[in-house]
């Protein structure tokens, strides 16, 4: 065991892994990520928090992390490399470790300008793959990127991102096999809306034997409204919505109700693919559908490790 | 003027690993101003590529490299040497080597690091194309900037956010990691991006100041 965390040891025993979001507040409020905490805390094997997403200024992760370890939650910390150079994020995975989070997701970072605060200077001291690499390093040869030693151990699960809907097409391939030299432990992909497509990729994964090097987990992410479908097939870096997936939601006559359907349509195909080892569900302004989406997708009750 | 310094000889004989014919580039900009790649410069790499038996299959100078359509009209001149070489080795600065590579299918190394604009850009009327990173890594891109082209600096990229050849910042930004592949899949060297690079030493920057002694 790397970490021995929760969602590791899930994803070690062969058990199809289910994690979500928990979206920390535009505010103060730990009884916002306290409540999700509660709602999530059976239905998922471990929740991620996001790290300042879309570039507009939330709660931190390490907070949230901490306030849903005190849950009894198993929490992912994502880092990102827009905002926090190669000294802040060393320092702030010792906190993390200290303070219990052992799943770390190694982020790029969405560009300042999606955020609130598009005059911010970007860091990007490190890229993400960089940062995986120095996560492995800190927890292989305890060693800090400048080669100094770390006192004590540095336990990590360490995650990175990977989007097949993203181009070149060919080449994404290519990167997951960087990120898993790198160090990768866990992969949690951006959302699938066309399943052919991830299909695709996840083949040309499984041919090269990344599947059975790294955990991969496909993002899902569950649409309330054709406005958020608009807004993120417009708006959010990294994020296809095909149109016939917008129609269906322009549609519908209970939005709601389609945009669930459309979820679990989705999740029993993802579950189909060879090489896939559970879904990241990322409910993004709608925690509440998740509990119903795990239920009805048929994995429910989460295995106890 | 930008002000560039030689690349130690052991990293340039490095690029060179595995090839025997080299087109050499120099120019009468900047580089020359800096006594970095003009004539008596070029002159003397040819002297030192051939004492270790590397064949300089020729050499040009470019009035202004940073200028594409100068640096285009130089090279055609020597269009037969430069496609009989394995590569171009070029001394100036990164904006030139930018300019070259847009224009030649064949590998172009840089010879010189780009240390700081002195108070004037080169001339590449569409935007940035050199940062003064002070460790030019044109070597693995393809001569394609990403410190200088790509909004994040990600020096193993793509990131997520590119579509359709674009970077997600604005649609009419060419995404530097898409056009970095493209070329390097053209010339038949894509597996350049296959090593680990260590993260950017920015202490030899602009970025964080004004410059210092080391």
């Amino acid at each position: 065991m790397k970490a021995g965390t929760n969602l590791e040891k899930m994803l070690e025993s062969g058990n199809f892994a289910v994690t979500a979001e928990a979206g920390p507040p535009r505010g103060a409020v730990a009884s916002v990520v306290q409540r999700k905490g509660q709602l999530l805390k059976p239905v998922c094997d471990a929740l991620n928090v996001t790290d300042n997403q879309t570039a507009i200024v939330r709660m931190s992760s390490v907070s949230g992390c901490v306030l849903l370890k005190q849950l009894g939650v198993d929490p992912v910390m994502q880092v990102v490399c827009r905002d926090r150079n190669r000294i802040a994020i060393q320092s702030d995975i010792l906190g993390a470790v200290a303070l219990g989070i052992g799943n770390i997701l190694c982020l790029s970072g969405d560009y300042q300008s999606f955020g609130d605060h598009p005059t911010a200077k970007g860091v990007f001291d490190l890229d993400s793959i960089q940062l995986v690499k120095l996560l492995k390093q800190m927890r292989e040869e305890k060693k800090f990127l400048s080669g100094e030693k770390i006192s004590g151990e540095v336990p990590l699960f360490i995650g990175a991102a990977e989007n097949p809907f993203a181009d070149p097409f060919e080449y994404r391939v290519l990167r997951l096999a960087m990120k898993i030299k790198a160090g990768a432990d866990f992969i949690q992909t951006q959302a699938v809306f066309d399943v052919g497509k991830f299909a695709k990729w996840m083949q040309m994964v499984a041919d090269r034997g990344l599947d059975k090097q790294v955990h991969i987990l496909a993002g899902v992410i569950p649409i309330k409204t054709v406005g958020m479908a608009r807004y993120m097939r417009d708006n959010v870096p990294g994020v296809s919505v095909p149109d016939e997936i917008v129609n269906r939601m322009a549609d519908a006559k209970d939005t709601k109700e389609e945009g669930l359907k459309i979820a679990l349509e989705i999740i029993e195909q993802i579950k189909e693919i060879p090489g896939v080892h559970g879904i990241h569900i990322m409910a993004v302004g709608w925690e509440d559908i998740v509990p119903t989406i795990v239920e009805k997708a048929g994995l429910l009750p989460r295995p106890m490790i | 003027m930008l002000i560039t310094e030689n690349k130690p000889m052991e990293e340039i004989l490095q690029y060179l690993n595995g090839e025997n014919k080299i087109f050499l580039v120099g120019c009468k900009g900047c580089a020359e101003g800096c006594q970095t790649g003009g004539e008596p410069q070029v002159r003397e790499m040819k002297q030192k590529l051939e004492e270790i038996g590397k064949k300089v299959t020729g050499l040009c100078l470019i009035d202004f490299a940073c200028n594409d359509q100068l640096t285009k009209m130089t090279l055609r001149a020597h269009e037969k040497k430069i496609v009989a070489s394995d590569s171009l080795l070029m001394l100036c600065c990164g904006i030139g080597v930018q300019a070259a590579a847009a224009v030649v299918d064949k590998v172009i190394h840089p010879g010189c690091n780009t240390i700081s604009l002195g108070g004037r850009h080169g001339e590449w009327r569409e935007g940035e194309r050199c940062l003064e990173c002070g460790q030019c890594m044109l070597e693995f891109t393809g001569g394609i900037c990403p410190i200088a082209r790509c909004a994040k600096n990600i020096i193993h990229g793509p990131c997520g956010g590119s579509e359709g050849g674009k970077c997600e910042i604005h649609p009419d930004l060419p995404c530097a990691w898409h056009l970095i592949i493209e070329r390097l899949t053209k010339l038949g060297k894509l597996d350049r991006l296959e090593g680990l690079i260590p993260p950017k030493d920015w202490s030899v920057s602009l970025t964080g100041g004004p410059p210092h002694p080391r």
